[in-house]
């Protein structure tokens, strides 16, 4: 095993390894040696991932291998491989930096917790299948992946499996992540049955020639085969990556831990979808259709969970819902293949929005669970480098220079503005109109939390002092990539040629037109400073400002004038009781209905109890057959040759 | 050509019939307390044939005995397989043979001898070379079967198998006399250049491939000509049903490819027709039969007969890909039905032989492991992933599909779908029943941890199957044209 190999491998098994000691050995290992074991194995994936990367950017490293093959049967090859190039070597150090952060950040936040060691098994196993995802070569692979990531993220959210709220919550996630890998999955289906092969490379060569294939899915109406093939592969990024209507898991799964919300369902595994449609950029380049969709599905998210923002007042689900409209903004710029735009935005959103969910996290700790905004209030004081590092995070979040967000999130509108693809008028509007939202809500919620008069009471206060240094480490460690990830970034990811043939532009992408118009970072910097969506920022951040320092009584005010409005949000736009009457209640009914004609009546009357005794019959004809007796077996045998000598003489 | 002949390619086979006669004779002059010595030198002699056989692999066949024998890759590994099941064979049956007074070295000789039948029968080239390894192995396994005197049952069973046995060797020889009237010759190669010739009649060569097929169907079990498996499997002590129903199921598939693959391949339009036909009758009849069963021996036995009916389903594809699918699938049978009898012996006692279903009852309260082995290898024969026996369904239907039986490909799905019942009824049996039994289980240290070792393979095997899968693409590919 050459080297490089063996090095490649070291980056998903060690997390691996880690995970199964503190899984399986947890209780001989103990507290300590559980997250000894996975900090290190995550750690060492970590080192490994930053010399691939530096391989990658320094020398021009590319690796494409298959490492084992799983089954061939016939023509179909099922290998389990990796793929390096500079989009897996940004994900690769983007999910084990997070990963590291959060699992030191889980010995103190679930110090008190009886399932310590279960937890780091957990979180270092999804580090495993995240990593197997991102590095795959092949469709296979990546779903494996993205049903393992989608597992575990499952056995977090109801981490606290005897709440049932979290039960609930879980089952809630895995149902709707259901309904997108069952699109993704027909995708994959696609691509194997026109294409003969799962990797990506052959694909991706082979799929030049299908462009302008049509496929009849029903009679009389002939689609694009690769529009369908795209639009079923986002429908999985849809369940993944929690867009509308599929995002109706992601608020609910703030029942887990903080930090899985801050790795899982905020960093990394939300964003694989982003990361997938990037990866197939070859595929999606081919179907001006298919990226249209994308782009009008990410707009409304982008837009309508900016909204919900606004009106929580738990501190997790405000951030849950930016994440919501963080990741319509990823979309939207994979929908005007801006692709480089989206994996810059999503690597930015990874540092500050982790920031973001572990200061909450800090903020829970401090408070004894207590998620109430309106039960914190002048944190400030008590929690000095949990308050600074939030409000990095939220300028960050906001979009102000020279913050990490302000760079992406100012790429993706200008890259909206510079596409012509059908539906980006909108995504133009929704955009902006999210720019000023996005400031509004994250700064109320700053000023809620850390600012204004003490709500909390007696005994909380009483007990109020910072986290410990395991947990405002890891904050300090992510302020520093959400202050500077940005401004570092933007030029070799976006400006220069950063991926290479990872990605594929079409020839009316913008990002070859920001190429042009751009000269370098300072440029780019100062014309953000004049540009609407820095005004609309500050004056959403000032608006709060107003609003929650300094008239603290208008909030109410509006709330009891807007009551129609308030009511909308605060009934998430009835998805929820949407889901819950037409596919539950219409599953009910269905099922119910099936169950009385169906089951009752055809399968049970009929088919079961129909063909048991039809089974009964014939076992007892055969049985009888089976007589026991010598010449009638012989006598079957010869029965046999002589069927057998018809047929045949008379063919003959 | 040499007037002496070379040996070693048959180097194995020799060294066996001389091991074989040594532990004959050795065992005459052992007495019954000491019956052990013939077990551990039966598991040697075994033993020792496979590393002559690892030894060296040609990657060419190599013929000798003037082309009557065959020295090829496939031989190989399916005579390593077979006798490593009959290691396996001799360890899971030593205890229930010992409890029944059936340990002498009649038991361990006849088994032997048998074992070298398959061998010769797996590396004929000749129609004379595999009647002699067939009848070999078929009267060692008659008098297996009658090894309990005093049992009417037994007895029955070896009556009936040996009357109906002979018939079958009436049949087949039958069938290779039209073949040799019509191409002149028993070596195979010249047979099925005589039959590519076109010379040879076509209704000469359709009766005798009839009763060529209708030969190999009996050895296979297949249905209609497979009315002595129920009888004999569950007549039979299950030490023995062990033996008949795992290692000569191996040697029956090489028997098909040899005769069909390579003998008569030029026929081969007409007897994928006919395997077609028995494939689906075994299937159908295999699988809705079991359903109606009470007797587990008695239900394997039918299960048997639909698993054979999937081996022919990659044998009828008469393609390299179909012979490899088909061989995998027959070993990875093997190991299921191992572990099946396995389990049923590891059960069974002295005056208690635990092949009512009823006997399963609540297992998984007596012993958790041992019903979770069995639970393995009754899902892997349901064909449920991630066992091995998904795989093996999954390669003989790709065979099969590949070359255009499509329709086979749906009617095999569904009936494997019923069979699925009656497999998954032994594992609502053994968890969600309450014990009738709650006696201890017995079993020596070694034969728990082959029979775990066992289990657990069928699960290995399932979860990576490509080393297996590559082992048979290998062996075919060298050694089939």
């Amino acid at each position: 095993m050459s080297a490089t190999k063996a090095l490649l491998l070291l980056i998903p098994l060690a997390p691996l390894f880690g995970a199964l000691l503190a899984g399986l050995f947890g209780r001989a290992i103990g507290r300590t040696g559980a997250h000894l074991a996975t900090i290190l194995g995550v750690a060492t994936a970590l080192g490994a991932a930053l010399v691939v990367a530096n391989m990658v950017f320094a020398q021009g490293f590319r690796y494409n291998e298959n490492l084992y093959t799983w089954l061939s049967i016939g023509t179909l090859q099922l290998n389990v491989g990796f793929l390096i190039d500079p989009l897996t070597a940004t994900m690769m150090v983007v999910v084990t930096f997070v990963s590291l952060m959060v699992h030191i950040y889980t010995i103190g936040y679930m110090h008190e917790d009886p399932g310590y060691q279960r937890f780091f098994s957990y979180i270092a196993l999804f580090t495993f299948a995240m990593l197997m995802l991102v590095m795959s070569n092949n469709f296979l692979q990546l779903f494996f992946g993205w049903e393992a990531v989608g597992l575990v993220s499952y056995l977090l959210i109801g981490f606290w499996f005897t709440r049932p709220t979290a039960v609930y919550a879980n089952m809630k996630a895995f149902l709707v992540n259901r309904v997108g890998d069952f699109g993704f999955l027909l995708g994959i289906g696609m691509v194997l049955a026109y294409t003969g092969s799962l990797d990506y490379t052959t694909v991706f060569g082979f799929a030049q020639g299908l462009g302008g294939s049509m496929v009849t899915l029903i009679p009389g109406h002939a689609w694009s085969l690769m529009t369908v093939i795209c639009i079923l592969l986002f429908i999985g990024a849809m369940g993944k990556s929690a867009q509308m209507p599929l995002h109706v898991w992601l608020p609910d799964s703030m029942e887990g831990p903080t930090p899985i919300s801050a790795l899982i369902h905020a960093a990394t595994m939300v964003t694989a979808g982003i990361f997938m449609v990037s990866r197939m950029s070859p595929l999606f380049e081919m179907s001006a259709t298919a990226r249209s969709v994308v782009l009008v599905i990410g707009a409304t998210t982008a837009l309508f969970m900016a909204f919900l923002g606004i009106i929580q007042y738990d501190i997790k689900r405000v951030v849950a819902y930016s994440t919501l409209s963080q990741l319509g903004y990823m979309t939207v710029a994979l929908g005007v293949s801006a692709y480089p735009v989206a994996i810059f935005h999503l690597a930015t959103h990874a540092f500050f929005k982790a920031l973001l969910f572990l200061g909450a996290g800090s903020v829970i700790h401090a408070m004894h669970h207590e998620q109430d905004m309106r039960h914190m209030g002048g944190l400030r004081k008590h929690l000095p480098i949990t308050y600074w590092t939030a409000v990095v995070g939220s300028l960050a979040l906001a979009g102000i220079p020279p913050f990490a967000g302000f760079y992406s999130k100012d790429l993706i509108i200008e890259a909206v503005q510079a596409s012509h693809a059908a539906g980006s008028e909108y995504a133009l509007f929704a955009v902006m109109a999210g720019v000023f939202i996005t400031a509004f809500y994250s700064f109320r919620m700053l000023f809620m939390t850390f600012h204004g008069d003490e709500r909390m009471d007696h005994h909380t206060r009483e007990h109020l002092h910072e986290s410990p240094w395991v947990i405002t480490l890891p904050l300090v460690l992510l302020a520093i990539p959400s202050l500077l990830s940005g401004l570092m970034g933007v030029q070799p990811l976006v400006f220069g040629d950063y991926f290479g043939s990872a990605i594929v532009l079409g020839p009316d992408s913008p990002v070859l037109e920001l190429r042009k118009e751009w000269e370098g970072v300072l440029h780019f910097t100062l014309h953000g400073m004049t540009a609407l969506p820095f005004f609309l920022a500050l004056s959403g951040i000032a608006l709060s400002a107003w609003m929650y320092l300094l008239r603290p009584d208008v909030p109410a005010a509006i709330k009891a004038r807007m009551g129609g409005i308030y009511t909308l949000l605060d009934n998430k736009y009835y998805f929820d009781r949407f889901n819950e009457v037409v596919f539950a209640g219409g599953a009910q009914v269905l099922g119910g209905g099936l169950f009385r004609i169906g089951d009752q009546t055809i399968i049970d009357g009929g088919l079961v109890n129909g063909s048991a005794a039809l089974v009964a019959r014939g076992a007892g004809l055969i049985r009888r057959l089976q007589t026991g007796f010598l010449y009638n077996y012989a006598f079957m045998m010869i029965f046999g040759v002589f069927a057998l000598l018809t047929i045949w003489l008379f063919k003959a | 050509m040499s007037t002496i002949p070379n040996f070693a390619p048959a180097a194995a086979e020799i060294l066996l019939l001389a091991l074989v006669s040594l532990v004959l004779v050795i065992d005459l002059y052992i007495d019954q307390a000491r019956r052990a010595l013939t077990y551990y030198l039966s598991q040697g002699t075994v033993l020792l044939t496979v590393l002559v056989l690892v030894n060296h692999v040609n990657t060419a066949p190599v013929f000798t005995f003037s082309n009557m024998f065959v020295d090829d890759t496939l031989g190989r590994v399916l005579k390593v397989l077979v006798l490593l099941t009959v290691s396996v064979v001799f360890a899971y049956g030593r205890q229930y043979a010992e409890e029944r007074d059936m340990l002498k070295g009649e038991f361990f000789s006849l088994i032997l001898f048998a074992t070298l039948g398959m061998m010769v029968l797996i590396s004929a080239n000749h129609f004379l070379t595999l009647y002699l390894g067939l009848e070999l192995l078929a009267l060692a396994q008659y008098a297996l079967v009658a090894l309990q005197r005093d049992s009417a049952r037994a007895t029955e069973a070896a009556m009936k198998y040996f009357v109906l046995g002979a018939l079958a060797s009436g049949l087949l020889l039958y069938g290779m006399s039209m073949i040799y009237g019509g191409t002149g010759s028993l070596n195979l190669q010249e047979v099925a250049q005589g039959l590519a010739s076109g010379r040879v009649d076509h209704v000469v060569a359709s009766v005798g491939l009839v009763f060529i097929v209708a030969g190999l169907a009996f050895k296979l079990g297949v249905v209609p000509f497979h009315m002595w498996i129920p009888d004999v499997y569950e007549g039979a002590p299950t030490a023995v049903t062990l033996f008949i129903g795992s290692a000569p199921k191996i040697a029956g598939v090489a028997f098909f490819v040899r005769m069909l693959g390579e003998g008569l391949a030029p026929l081969a339009h007409d007897w994928q027709q006919m395997l077609v036909l028995l494939a689906v009758v075994s299937m159908a009849l295999g699988n809705i039969t079991a359903i109606a069963q009470t007797n587990l021996k008695r239900m394997l036995a039918y299960s048997t007969i639909s698993h054979m009916g999937f081996v022919l389903l990659g044998i009828l594809a008469a393609t390299q890909q179909g012979y490899a699918a088909a061989t995998f699938y027959i070993s990875t049978y093997t190991l299921m039905a191992l572990g099946a009898f396995g389990v049923m012996l590891l059960l069974s006692r002295a005056g208690f032989e635990a092949e009512q279903l009823n006997d399963y009852k609540g297992l998984n309260k007596r012993n958790p492991w041992f019903a979770l082995i069995m639970l393995l290898v009754m899902i892997s024969m349901a064909g449920i992933p991630p066992s091995v026996g998904f795989f093996a369904k999954l390669s003989v239907l790709r065979a099969a599909l590949d070359a255009g039986y499509t329709w086979l490909v749906v009617v095999a799905v569904l009936l494997s779908l019923i069979g699925a019942f009656y497999y998954l009824r032994v594992i609502k049996l053994m968890y969600m029943d309450e014990p009738e039994d709650t006696s201890p289980i017995g079993g020596d240290l070694d034969v728990r941890v082959l029979l775990s070792v066992n289990g657990l393979a069928v699960l290995l095997f399932g979860i990576l199957p490509q080393p297996l899968l590559s082992l048979f693409n290998h062996a075919v590919v060298q050694s089939l044209r």
